[in-house]
């Protein structure tokens, strides 16, 4: 892995989210209350929605577009809808946010 | 002859060392023992009770004077080591020289000082030695003096806590949205603060720290929000740093603190470490435990004995009276893990286990922590709880032990909660009513009048008739907010008011939620009716709230966003109309579209566009429409009497002062108004939420109508002679539908709960009411009626509209 430094853990609100632009794409950056940060996609497998414009409760996130609850550990749809979400790794170190930069990182020149 | 051994730092994990040391063998050393402090080893972590004044000085020293004499050790306190010559093997000392064969680091840590202007004026000090101890308790001694605490972890609270119990006015900082965020969660952190503000120290979570104000002495401390909170005494305690400035002298391997292997040493094999200014595998330590079992290592490798630190699971409890709590193990991050939470409202009880393969990781407690060891000692062993999953949060006594009862928090109330807001109505009084044979829900009406008027506490009756009567008493089915809780909308409305419960995590504790934080169907309803009914002492949290009302604009399918600026009562201007064809051609707005409410709707605008184009439309004049919220959405008019033949009013006029009153505030659901110049009714009045019609002698209100999936014709409220009248009565409907809605009731839905004929009371028969209603009304304005595309479109607010890193650039470098 290769930890890259994308902010500080302020600058996402508690219980809120940010999007990072990646190589695959939008990556959603979750803070819970607990101040835990989660990498996932930011599209919704239903149809799209933005889910770091979602409501962040324990460790999951509802999108915004139809509600359907994602656990921000594992990427599953809860309860009775189908789907999953890339996971990505994600730690705070010293207020820092990092993320793996292999997966979401163009190679450098 | 004798090795010789030197001791820097004679603190409580070297105290502890040399104990096991001499007990093995007496002789193996000559022993010179160093320490900055000018006294000997005592019990640190006792220093919290010396400053509340429940124990003395004396009382927490572990080795005294005849201690290091019977034991041969030579003291040198209150010299600083200042120097490491490892090549002479030689300790500098303030007063010489002394030699080594094995040295053993112990200098402990040093506190963090937050690098503010201000910071080294006297009267600001960490909390870490009795020199610290003794200026707090001689700062107490000043009648009427004040102390402010930054930081409410473990040692700030205590600080504060000892500080409070002296006499002194103490205010607690801290950063982080609730109390010893590390060891708490959130429910925990929230009981903890409410246990604190009963002693009456006052807790200020999120606030930043700008500077220490002052000529030569502390005066006072500035927020980053620009408070100022007076202050004779400032305590840092933001976190320690384990002290390693002589070990980076020296050259031996530092990370963050100093580096050792498994047998205590650094990596020079005659220089071994212990305590705080460690670093063992990538791991520092805080807390006495896992430094005690350093200390039995040290004293066996200085013996050349073989032994193994291997750090274990830490606890933690808070030693302020009164603050019950136990935090053990890792109940954050994780992958695939599960809680068990359980609150008991009326004890203030909350626990929280943490699972995951069958194994508990971490556990929270407050209020009840007896079986915090026996839930330690689950975490330690990695017990298999499979088999008593179902019980296990209630502990080893409970095993196989009753279920979780939904009507606690009921049975909780006080007497003297209130229950029926109408007719003034407590918790007493129905039960009393009960006792004496009132068993059907109508006979408790009849005699006590609780839920005889809107009707909105009937579920909480029910329950308090159920906790009465016990298996006697069939309860009605009824639906709760979500699975969250058991209770209804109506049922946490009234608890909110009656409980004065003023912030998230108090709900969550006081009303016995079963989950941390609530989800996507409580957050938003519980955020609101905190703001409606505390619009002064709650603050919004833009986090609970759905995605439009957050970003003030509507997200669309395609997750592009609507923006509709406000045209007050559907009037606008040549410069207005060419502001928003302006924007649409910059931002390249693909398409523009009248709405059924009189406004111009921009619809398919980027989300991280939005900050700019709403400045652009707030320099031409316009505020937001609030078209994605729940509140005050269009007030819809028709030309009138300026220009229509039939009309008997000014309409128009009419409608831009009401949109004028009522804009901004928010409310369970979208509200939608009209007003029409005359019956012929072009602004289609009578099927609003709030219709106004005028006639020749005035204007008749009609309240309650709809045009959604349900059609309905509004109901007349009352007739009004005056414009100020109409206002007056509109504001006032307002207002008793923020107070008492469920959320997502529109307000014809609600009327049909309550009955007109209540709404009529409040209103039109009690005068006085309504004024009452347009105050709280006014009131909550003063707060929310502002325009949040302005506030987000400011140059610190704006950037967050964009992406956090854009990764895909840095790579193309
Ligand atoms: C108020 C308070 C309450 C606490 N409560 C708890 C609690 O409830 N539970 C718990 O587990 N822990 C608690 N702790 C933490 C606990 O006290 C520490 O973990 C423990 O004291 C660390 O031991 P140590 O020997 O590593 O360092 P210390 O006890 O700090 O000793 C280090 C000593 O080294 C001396 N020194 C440093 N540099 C030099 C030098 N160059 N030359 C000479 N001497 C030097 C220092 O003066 C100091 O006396 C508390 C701490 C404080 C301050
Ligand atoms: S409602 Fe009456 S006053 Fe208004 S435009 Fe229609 S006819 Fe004219
Ligand atoms: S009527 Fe239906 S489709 Fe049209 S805007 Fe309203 S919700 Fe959307
Ligand atoms: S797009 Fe996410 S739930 Fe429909």
């Amino acid at each position: 892995m290769s930890w890259i430094d994308i902010g500080s853990i302020e600058d996402i609100p508690l219980r809120g989210a940010r999007v990072v632009k990646t190589k695959v794409g939008c990556v959603a950056v979750f803070r819970t209350s607990e101040n835990e940060v989660f990498a996932t996609s930011d599209r919704c497998p239903h149809k799209n929605g933005p889910l770091s414009e979602g409501i962040v409760h324990g460790q999951s996130v509802t999108c915004p577009l139809h509600n359907w609850v994602f656990d921000l550990n594992t990427g599953v749809a809860q309860g009775a809808d189908e789907g999953q979400i890339d996971t990505y790794p994600a730690k705070v170190e010293a207020g820092r946010i990092l993320l793996d930069g292999t997966l979401l990182m163009n190679r450098a020149a | 002859m004798k090795k010789k051994l030197v001791v820097i730092g004679a603190g409580m994990a070297s105290g502890r060392a040399l104990e096991h040391l001499l007990e093995a063998d007496k002789d193996a050393y000559d022993i010179t023992l160093f320490n900055a402090e000018p006294r000997g080893n005592y019990n640190r972590i006792m220093l919290s009770p010396v400053l509340s004044g429940d124990k003395t000085y004396e009382e927490i020293v572990t080795h005294d004077a005849n201690w290091y004499e019977e034991n041969g050790v030579t003291c040198r306190f209150g010299e600083h080591v200042v120097k490491i010559d490892r090549e002479r093997k030689i300790v500098v000392g303030q007063n010489g020289e002394v030699a080594y064969d094995k040295l053993l680091m112990a200098t402990g840590s040093a506190p963090f000082i937050i690098p503010v202007p201000g910071k080294d004026l006297p009267g600001v000090i960490a909390y870490r030695d009795l020199d610290d101890t003794n200026t707090m308790i001689e700062a107490t001694q000043k009648p009427g003096a004040k102390a402010v605490v930054i930081g409410g972890g473990l040692l700030g609270l205590e600080a504060a806590a000892g500080l409070k119990a002296r006499g002194m006015d103490v205010t607690v900082l801290h950063l982080m949205g609730h109390l010893m965020e590390r060891q708490l969660d959130e429910a925990a952190g929230y009981l903890l603060r409410r246990a604190l503000e009963d002693k009456g120290i006052e807790v200020k979570c999120q606030a930043s720290t700008a500077a220490i104000l002052g000529e030569d002495k502390v005066e006072a401390v500035l927020l980053q929000d620009k408070t100022t909170i007076p202050a004779d005494l400032v305590v840092m305690a933001v976190g320690i740093r384990p002290e390693t400035r002589l070990a980076n002298d020296a050259a031996i391997e530092v990370e963050r603190g100093i580096t050792v292997d498994d047998a205590m040493r650094t990596s020079d094999p005659d220089i071994l470490a212990v305590g705080e200014c460690v670093e063992h595998r990538q791991q520092l330590f805080g807390l006495v435990a896992p430094l005690y079992d350093q200390a039995k290592v040290v004293a066996a490798t200085l013996l050349e004995e073989d032994a193994v630190f291997a750090p274990k699971e830490v606890s933690t409890k808070l030693k302020v009276t009164g603050c019950d709590l136990f935090s053990a193990g890792d109940f954050a991050e994780g992958e695939g893990r599960e809680d068990i939470v359980f609150r008991d409202p009326s004890r203030g009880v909350y626990k929280r286990l943490v699972i995951e393969n069958n194994v508990i990781v971490g556990a929270v407690m407050y209020g009840d922590t007896a079986d915090g060891n026996w839930f330690f000692g689950l975490i330690k062993d990695k017990t298999d709880i499979s088999d008593m999953r179902d019980t296990l949060i209630f502990g080893p006594a409970f095993q196989g032990g009753e279920p979780l009862d939904p009507l606690q928090a009921v049975a909780a109330l006080p007497d003297d909660a209130e229950i029926c807001g109408c007719n003034g109505v407590c918790k007493s009084q129905i039960v009393d009513a009960v006792k004496a044979g009132a068993t059907d829900l109508g006979a408790v009406r009849a005699q006590t009048k609780a839920s005889a008027s809107c009707g909105t506490c009937t579920g909480l009756v029910e329950q308090l008739m159920a906790v009465t009567l016990g298996d006697d008493f069939q309860m009605p089915a009824a639906q709760s907010v979500c699975g969250c809780t058991d209770l209804t909308h109506e049922d946490v409305r009234r608890l909110i008011k009656s409980k004065e419960l003023k912030s998230q995590a108090a709900v969550w504790q006081e009303l016995g939620w079963n989950t941390p934080n609530g989800c996507h169907v409580c957050r938003p309803a519980v955020n609101y009716y905190l703001l409606a009914d505390w619009p002064v002492e709650y603050q919004d949290d833009p986090q609970s709230r759905f995605v439009n009302e957050r970003k003030h604009a509507n997200i669309q399918k395609d997750g592009t966003y609507s923006v509709v600026p406000r045209m007050w009562g559907g009037m606008t201007t040549p410069d207005e109309l060419r502001a928003i064809a302006d924007a649409a051609d910059k931002y390249n707005v693909p398409t523009v579209h009248v709405t059924g409410g009189q406004r111009i709707d921009l619809l398919g605008v980027k989300g991280e566009d939005l900050p700019a184009i709403w400045k652009d439309l707030n320099d031409a004049g316009m505020v937001s429409g609030h078209a994605y919220a729940k509140g005050l959405r269009t007030v819809k008019t028709c030309v009138g009497k300026d220009h229509c033949r039939f009309g008997t009013q000014d309409s128009t006029g009419l409608g831009i002062k009401l949109e004028n009153k009522l804009w901004g505030s928010w409310s369970p659901h979208k509200v939608k108004l009209a007003v029409s110049g005359c019956p012929r009714n072009c602004a289609e009045a009578t099927c609003k939420d709030i219709g106004v019609v005028c006639v020749d002698s005035g204007y008749q209100v009609g309240v309650a109508g709809a045009a959604g999936m349900d059609v309905k014709e509004t109901e007349r409220l009352m007739d009004c002679e005056t414009e100020e009248e109409t206002i007056e009565v509109a504001t006032a409907f307002m207002q008793l539908y923020r107070e008492n809605a469920k959320y997502l009731d529109r307000p014809y839905k609600w009327v049909a709960k309550v009955g007109l004929d209540w709404v009529k009371e409040q209103i039109v028969e009690n005068v006085e009411n309504r004024i009452a209603l347009v105050e709280r009304f006014e009131l909550s304005q003063s707060i929310y009626q502002k325009d949040p595309w302005a506030e987000l479109a400011a140059p610190d607010e704006a950037p967050k509209f964009g992406p956090l890193a854009n990764l895909t650039l840095e790579a193309a470098e």
